[in-house]
């Protein structure tokens, strides 16, 4: 039982196989997309597995502090390459083999032509609380 | 309302419905009920025996749900299955929950979820937040596994090392929110100890206890880990330690050795040892070696490379580590602390700042950063 983050991208991924950019598909094809994601985490939910999951804005910004009172806010140091986050699913599974095969399917969400989009997504594992048997036994 | 007497007496009230033939799913539901109403009913109406009055009440909730069924068949055939009233051995039954919610062919996290929702009596709402997933999740899984479960018979034995280790998953997962799940693992183990005579059920419960008496002084206020060696020995729990040592050493005696006594054995060597100076690392790596028999664990090997750098100093505890497989988790830790202890502080702090970027979980990455640091920082002067 371990908790991964499948992370989708606007861009900063390796291109995806079927690459048209969403404002060129149909709207069948977005609804048909869409509906993918929703059946999928509504599946997730059904095995157990399914955590959260949320959609992002691609508009970001970038903040620091800078002193009293003044936080500077820009658009991105980098603005070219930023990589943008387009959402998120958080999902609590067995295995990391379990994760990858989970990120696979939704990686075949389909796309233009009602055909898989074979998009890349990045799976990040979460840092939890070590578990109780942890002993610091070389550490010390 | 005694919510403790509640949840131990949960898994037996089930177990004999089970037995009598209740499918496990529509079993659960009528003990639901049945602690519901005894909520209700108890504080003014107090019952003579309270598990009986929790099977009869629960039965005849299952027996109403039954008949609205539209199976009307089955439903005959199971009023007809019913066996007399009477006295029912307890034992069986919660022992046969037992294997029934580990059975093999539920994934581990379901079948621990169902542990803790049918012997452990939690609510969905409490597994939930100890595995900080949504309700909605946890409920579905649980469900789903009491489908999975529910054709099976209890005609054979259930296979005990399947049990031992789900009760060791949870115990494993440590606590968070309202529910203590080491101490939950714990109350389990002892019940299944109490009703099962197996030489490693009794291993694994003087393991727990060794490992839960030393909790207090594992972690510092702040959260961050605090290494063996400089634990706070007087905050090890020694009536819990004493325990564990004595349900082991009357397993020892009985020379069926398994991986959980090993380990318990290992456990009881570091808790006995009066200072960290004082551990008797000869016999901790005859354990490993002993432990390594048994299993194919690759971390027991990595284990065992530490205490031979105890035992035989860090050299020697660098050469067997150089014999296993560098991917293995941890390994990088192990070779950062052997390096130090050999007093080459450069690799030690590169391979500590190493090991800190795979480190499974944030105390771990915290107190590797740490280690790494204070190198750097040392050398720097």
């Amino acid at each position: 039982m371990a908790k991964y983050l499948l992370l989708k991208h606007y861009r900063g991924a390796p291109a995806a196989v079927n690459d048209v950019p969403m404002d060129r598909w149909t709207p069948e094809e977005i609804s048909a997309h869409v509906q993918y994601m929703n059946d999928f985490a509504a599946r997730l939910e059904g095995t157990g597995e399914f955590v959260d999951g949320q959609a992002l804005s691609p508009e970001g910004t970038f903040v620091r502090y800078d002193g009293e009172g003044r936080p500077p806010v820009t658009d991105g140091p980098f603005a070219e390459t930023k990589d943008l986050i387009a959402g998120w699913m958080v999902i609590d599974v067995d295995s990391y083999e379990r994760a990858i095969e989970l990120a696979g399917e939704l990686s075949a969400a389909p796309g233009a032509g009602g055909k898989p989009i074979h998009e890349w997504l990045e799976v990040r594992p979460f840092l939890a609380a070590p578990p109780t048997t942890t002993e610091c036994l070389f550490h010390g | 309302m005694d919510e403790a007497l509640l949840r131990s007496l949960t898994p037996s009230v089930l177990g004999v419905l089970v037995r009598r033939g209740a499918d496990f799913a529509a079993a659960e539901d009528a003990v639901q009920d049945a602690l519901v109403e005894a909520v209700r009913v108890w504080p003014t109406d107090p019952p003579r025996d309270a598990k009986g009055w929790l099977v009869a009440v629960a039965w005849r909730r299952f027996l109403d749900a039954a008949r609205s069924d539209a199976a009307r068949r089955r439903r005959e055939d199971l009023v007809d299955a019913e066996p007399a009233s009477g006295p029912t051995p307890a034992v069986d039954d919660t022992l046969q929950l037992y294997f029934l919610c580990a059975h093999p062919s539920l994934t581990p996290s379901s079948a621990v979820a169902l542990t803790l929702r049918a012997v452990g009596g939690l609510t969905t709402h409490q597994i939930a937040q100890a595995y900080l997933v949504p309700e909605a999740t946890m409920a579905q899984r649980i469900s789903r596994a009491k489908r999975t479960v529910s054709g099976v018979r209890f005609d054979q034995p259930g296979d005990v090392a399947t049990v031992l280790r789900v009760l060791y998953l949870v115990f494993n997962e440590g606590y968070s929110g309202d529910i203590d799940l080491a101490a939950e693992a714990i109350r389990l183990t002892r019940q299944l100890a109490a009703t099962f005579d197996h030489p490693e059920v009794a291993g694994l419960l003087a393991l727990m206890l060794l490992h839960h008496a030393r909790r207090a002084a594992r972690t510092a206020p702040d959260g961050s880990l605090v290494p063996l060696a400089e634990q706070d020995r007087g905050r090890w729990d020694t009536m819990m330690i004493a325990e564990g040592v004595e349900i082991l050493q009357a397993a020892l005696a009985r020379d069926r050795l398994g991986e959980y006594q090993a380990q318990a054995a290992i456990a009881a060597l570091h808790a006995d040892a009066p200072t960290a100076a004082e551990t008797d690392w000869v016999q901790i790596v005859e354990w490993y070696d002993e432990l390594a028999r048994l299993t194919d664990n690759p971390v027991v090997r990595l284990n065992r490379a530490v205490a031979v750098g105890e035992a035989d100093g860090p050299r020697a505890g660098l050469a067997a580590l150089a014999a296993l497989d560098d991917t293995l988790p941890r390994h990088t830790a192990a070779a950062a602390y052997l390096h130090e202890r050999d007093g080459n502080l450069t690799t030690a702090a590169r391979l500590y700042a190493e090991a800190a970027h795979k480190a499974p979980n944030l105390a771990e990455r915290d107190h590797l950063t740490r280690q790494a640091a204070r190198l750097n920082t040392h050398q720097r002067r």
